[in-house]
């Protein structure tokens, strides 16, 4: 993505994210949001912003219920971002879609998705009519833990890997479905190792370093778009907040929080471009305040826009 | 006109589809070598290769998935799940994805697929392979769902259905694909959501679909010669359900009998009954669906389940006494 060419700029889009999902959680304190169902992903950005600067423009991605981030990273209107999730008829799904439904296909987004797991058929059907029409784009396909333990999973694997589909399949491992740890899930706690029983790559990646999500995720994207097939990545990372607004996380000790929250995958990569020179202090500060800005603006816009019109339910439900 | 089967009329409709646009594609289980548990797709492989006749695993959702993922980038997929049975395994697909992604999206994508299935007795293929669960789809906003009878009306909507821009699901009846027709020479699309009516009368009107509507029109016969003047409206689409027609029947009659294979309770024909009340109050309606049971393998068992013309015809003297 023309976007996420650099090391500044990967570090924006983490911060963008980052401010995004905090301010979503004053403007919920606030009353101003619409419903509960707000899945934060702050913990979680190095994963999305690394995974998505792999891809190319006219690529695919498919979401899923804690999907802020993809769109954020894809490049997607902060505005009409903050307008869907104050369920104004100015945002991205004219207030219909809300928090797990944001979605716009013209940024490659395939739509995201309340039900766990559910885009990866749909993924996985978007990488078969690419390869149907001869065209040269690679489906990113990111789920979380939750989701390897559905069916549709194992279906999709197996067909993909099966045609040789150009599809990434990415585990973003923030280690809870919920409230259940993948230790009480699931029988093999090494998520990527299932890429095995499909003769597929599987990829382990530390989900808090961006640079290496990215490196992880290019050779995979390469991969499908040689026309060598999947990969499934497992880029294991950590959530801050709870599942979504209404869970306070009583299911994991505060000592494992600050645990992950030390390895904070925003903090790490600033450090690490100020070492190397690239950028100072003074820029992360100034990148803060432009981020800021954009929020206030997104704020506005989504305040002073209208509601949807009572009638609009009737709208749109058939093309 | 041509006479054919309402098998062949499927098929010959897939195929014109395919000729007529390279984005129609099928994919389902047994399809391509096999031609489907019912010889449907049968021939359309050699003809249009296996990347647009697709054999897929033994994986329904992701069947019904990969349809709505394949819409959304521009195919017109036609996917088949082999019995109507078998949509439990796909459903979150088909209800929660296929018939959202236009309206969650506030109009941004469509999914223009068709599901193509077929439901109901006749076969002693016994309690999970003879459901009729079109109720099911019908509850389902998003959704289009159509049941032809003919072959003539199988053909004219399996292509109104591949080029429609919403998710179809086309419910055909295992019990009809030998049935023969005339099917039109010319081309001939049949508007979604327009009932047809295959018989005209006066006494009484007649409300069916799918299979049973040729229990019914064999009943109206039987009725006819008893001097009781039997219309027989075929509903054809279920959703959207054409008011219209239904009134204007039941406007003329002022009796309506409701008669569906799919079991009572809380099924498509409470819908039509109620459709029937709500569109002309004064009329008297009564229906006739399938038992609520689970269907039996034993003929004996499978044929009480379901309605029988010596029950339809009872139901309409009743109806015209009361």
């Amino acid at each position: 993505m023309k976007h996420l060419k650099t090391p500044e700029s990967l570090l924006f889009y983490m911060m963008l994210i980052r401010e995004f999902e905090l301010k979503i959680a004053e403007m919920f304190a606030y009353g101003k949001l619409a419903g509960t169902m707000f899945h934060l992903s702050v913990g979680q950005e190095a994963t999305s912003v690394g995974t998505i600067a792999a891809l190319e423009e006219g690529d695919f991605i498919s979401s899923h219920h804690r999907g802020h981030g993809h769109m954020i990273a894809l490049g997607a209107d902060i505005k009409l971002m903050m307008a869907e999730m104050f369920g104004k008829r100015t945002g991205y799904c004219k207030g219909k879609g809300g928090s797990m439904h944001i979605a716009d296909i013209e940024l490659g987004n395939l739509g995201a998705n309340g039900i766990v797991g559910a885009g990866i058929p749909i993924a996985t059907g978007a990488a078969y009519a690419v390869r149907y029409r001869g065209g040269k784009q690679v489906v990113l396909c990111p789920f979380g833990d939750g989701a390897v333990n559905e069916g549709v999973f194992h279906e999709s694997l197996n067909f993909a890997a099966l045609h040789k589909l150009p599809i990434v399949y990415v585990i973003e491992n923030n280690q809870y479905a919920m409230s259940t740890s993948v230790t009480k899930s699931t029988s093999i706690t090494d998520l990527y190792k299932r890429a095995c029983a499909y003769g597929i790559s599987g990829e382990f990646v530390d989900g808090m370093d961006v640079e290496a999500v990215l490196e992880t995720t290019k050779k995979a994207v390469e991969r499908a778009r040689r026309g060598e097939g999947p990969t499934l990545i497992e880029s294991r990372t950590y959530r801050y907040y709870g599942h979504s607004r209404s869970d306070p996380a009583p299911y994991r000790t505060k000592e494992e929080e600050e645990e992950w929250k030390q390895r904070d995958p925003i903090k790490q990569y600033q450090r690490k471009l100020i070492e190397r020179g690239i950028i100072t202090e003074n820029d992360v500060k100034k990148m803060g305040e432009e981020i800021q800005k954009i929020l206030d603006e997104a704020v506005k816009f989504a305040d002073e826009s209208p509601y949807p019109e009572p009638s609009e339910i009737f709208e749109d439900i058939y093309a | 006109m041509k006479e054919m089967t309402y098998r062949d009329a499927i098929r010959e409709g897939l195929w014109e589809e395919m000729k007529r646009d390279d984005r129609v594609c099928l994919l389902g289980e047994d399809i391509g070598v096999y031609g489907g548990a019912y010889k449907v797709t049968r021939g359309l492989l050699d003809e249009f290769g296996p990347m647009r006749v697709l054999d897929t695993p033994m994986s329904e959702a992701l069947i019904a998935g990969a349809a709505v993922g394949m819409a959304l980038v521009g195919l017109r997929p036609v996917a088949e799940i082999m019995y109507i049975d078998f949509v439990t395994l796909a459903m979150d697909q088909i209800v929660n994805q296929a018939a959202k992604f236009h309206f969650m999206t506030g109009g941004k994508v469509k999914v223009p697929m068709v599901l193509r299935t077929q439901g109901g007795t006749g076969r002693s293929a016994a309690a999970q392979h003879s459901q009729s669960l079109e109720a099911w789809f019908v509850h389902i906003p998003g959704l289009k769902v159509v049941m032809p009878a003919t072959p003539a009306d199988a053909k004219g909507l399996i292509k109104a259905a591949i080029r429609d821009e919403n998710p179809v699901i086309f419910i055909e009846h295992k019990g009809l694909y030998n049935l023969k027709g005339p099917v039109p020479e010319e081309e001939q699309i049949i508007e979604i959501g327009k009932a047809d009516v295959k018989k005209e009368g006066k006494d009484l009107s007649i409300i069916s679909y799918s299979k049973m509507l040729h229990t019914c029109l064999s009943a109206a016969e039987k009725l006819e010669e008893e001097g009781i003047s039997t219309e027989v409206l075929d509903l054809r689409s279920l959703r959207p359900m054409d008011d219209e027609a239904i009134k204007k029947s039941a406007e003329k009659t002022g009796r309506v009998l409701v008669v569906t294979e799919a079991n009572k309770t809380a099924g498509t024909s409470a819908e039509i009954f109620a459709r029937v009340t709500e569109l002309v109050p004064k009329a008297r309606v009564a229906r006739i669906a399938g038992k609520d049971v689970v269907i039996g393998c034993s003929p004996v068992l499978e044929k009480s389940s379901i309605p029988s013309e010596e029950e339809i015809i009872e139901a309409a003297k009743k109806l015209l006494e009361s």
